[in-house]
């Protein structure tokens, strides 16, 4: 372990984690600046020019409200149901590829903070940690209707990574590795998993969209039935970082999306941009193109947030258990018949 | 029983094929009238620097005119309050003095006139029980304040300017 190596790494994990944390707090904004425009508004506007510093004054607001901790609460898991959601949410960045490597100093630097050779079940991991956040808070609260956001995350959390799962092993039949840097490389150009796999892709879209609870699949926090949800008992900075999570999710699910199924830094025409631009230059264009990328599916989130009603709770499981799982069985079967046939020609 | 209208529309409910139980069809082409959503004029009036334009019998904040010469035609015989629902007017008459003709139409008139603006629901009642055409709501939105007390209006506020009465 040399200096430069440990250096390079700090940098990159702050330079990450200053990204997620500007894009999650930019993501409100967006958020509700789409919401405008969908609807015919213009959404919030007068927090600086156009309204950009609208996160920055939602921010100071959340600081100084009033935290109130129910009495009856277990308060040690009140406090921590909030944090883990936070956290786990930040983990999850740590395999993305975030672009090729950058020649800095003579130095190869690789813009993923660890290649880890099982980088896409991490990724399950941590995504399937981030339901606790949301169940410790709801059962902390000692309320029923945080109780009952808290049960409906946890089983729609349970329900959706099977599907999720099974849409990612017809990605690995393709594309024989789970380290995301592989993946990643193996879609150079245009050679995009998606068009390989666009039943796996839209079978994960949807689980993703469930797994990071945006509506049509946000029922743990249903305002109507349920007051607030899991984070009914919640305010200040504690609320916040529930919210602050789960856009920090769908920072998350974007980015893994893109990386996954719409070929990550990759761009037709990849090679001649690369011979023309240098090795720095290079890179930073394809980690852009990666952002851009990320920000399309955000887009996509808040666009089917606005567009898409709740599903009912029977609806959810029905479409989880009884069309989404078949479904990525089948696209399984598919994938196992062509990548046979191909093998054999 | 008759239909009044032929309107009346039986809806069969039908179990749903693949497709719709997929609901994906359904949500794209929802998302097509968002999208053009995004692009149609946009309904929003950016209120306090543009004001919709109200209607002829709009209510807004109360005046208390002047007459043809620029006197008060308030004469403090509290109508107003009495008609008020609200019970939003407040006045204290006083009897006009030698060498106040120029200010005041009538013998008496209001010392203090204040109405509470968080009272008041902008019925028009005070209007159309003034015998002397000496209140109007024809003002702009009453605006929004920090402190209650900063709402009870009193006459600084009310009372037409007497500038405005000659321009007329």
């Amino acid at each position: 372990m040399e200096l430069a190596f440990i250096i390079e790494k700090f940098a990159l994990i702050l330079v990450i984690f200053l990204i997620s944390l500007t894009v999650a707090a930019y993501s409100t904004l967006a958020e509700r600046k789409i919401a405008g425009f969908l609807q015919d508004r213009v959404g919030p506007n007068r927090a600086g020019p156009g309204g950009m510093f609208q996160p920055l004054a939602d921010g100071l607001k959340m600081f100084f409200k009033e935290e109130i901790i129910p009495t009856d609460s277990s308060k040690a898991l009140f406090i921590l149901g909030p944090s883990l959601a936070l956290f786990t949410s930040f983990l999850g960045s740590a395999v993305i590829p975030w672009g090729q490597d950058i020649e800095i100093a003579g130095r190869q630097v690789s813009l993923q903070i660890t290649d880890i050779n099982v980088g896409m079940l991490y990724i399950f991991g941590v995504v399937s940690l981030g339901v606790y956040g949301i169940m410790i808070g709801g059962w902390a609260s000692n309320n029923k209707f945080s109780l009952m956001g808290a049960v409906r995350a946890a089983s729609q959390s349970i329900s959706y990574e099977i599907p999720m799962g099974l849409s990612i092993i017809a990605l690995l039949m393709a594309t024989n590795t789970l380290s995301m840097k592989e993946i990643a490389e193996q879609q150079h150009g245009i050679n995009w998993n998606f068009f390989y796999q666009p039943l796996g892709f839209i079978i994960f879209l949807v689980c993703s969209f469930a797994e990071t609870n945006r509506t049509p699949f946000d029922l743990p926090e249903c305002e109507t039935e349920l007051v607030g949800g899991y984070h009914t008992e919640y305010s200040g900075f504690k609320m916040g970082a529930y919210m602050f999570s789960e856009y920090l999710n769908m920072f998350l699910a974007s980015a893994v999306m893109s990386t996954l199924y719409f070929g990550a830094y990759n761009y037709p025409g990849m090679d001649w941009v690369n011979d023309l631009t240098g090795p720095v230059i290079g890179p930073l264009i394809g980690m852009a193109v990666l952002m851009l990328k990320i920000f399309a599916f955000i887009f996509l989130f808040m666009w089917v947030r606005w567009t898409v009603p709740r599903f009912r709770y029977d609806q959810l499981m029905n479409l989880g258990w009884k069309i989404l799982i078949p479904l990525a069985i089948a696209n399984i079967v598919i994938t196992g018949i062509v990548i046979t046939i191909f093998d054999k020609l | 029983m008759e239909p009044l209208s032929n309107r009346k529309k039986v809806l069969e409910q039908k179990p749903m094929n693949f497709w719709e139980r997929l609901y994906l069809p359904a949500i794209f082409q929802g998302m097509g009238i968002t999208f053009r959503h995004m692009f149609k004029k946009k309904e929003t009036v950016f209120y306090p620097e543009v004001e919709r334009e109200f209607s002829e019998n709009w209510r807004g904040m109360h005046s208390l005119k002047r007459d043809e010469q620029g006197r008060e035609r308030c004469t403090a015989c509290g109508l107003c309050a009495l008609s008020c629902p609200a019970e939003a007017i407040t006045m204290i008459a006083a009897e006009r003095q030698k060498g106040e003709e120029q200010l005041y139409r009538e013998e008496k008139y209001a010392a203090v006139y204040e109405i509470n603006m968080l009272r008041c629901i902008f019925c028009g009642l005070c209007e159309e029980a003034c015998p002397k055409e000496a209140i109007y709501l024809d003002g702009p939105i009453v605006p929004a304040d920090y402190l209650r007390k900063d709402f009870i209006y009193g006459k600084d506020k009310l009372v037409e300017e007497p500038m405005k009465v000659q321009q007329d």
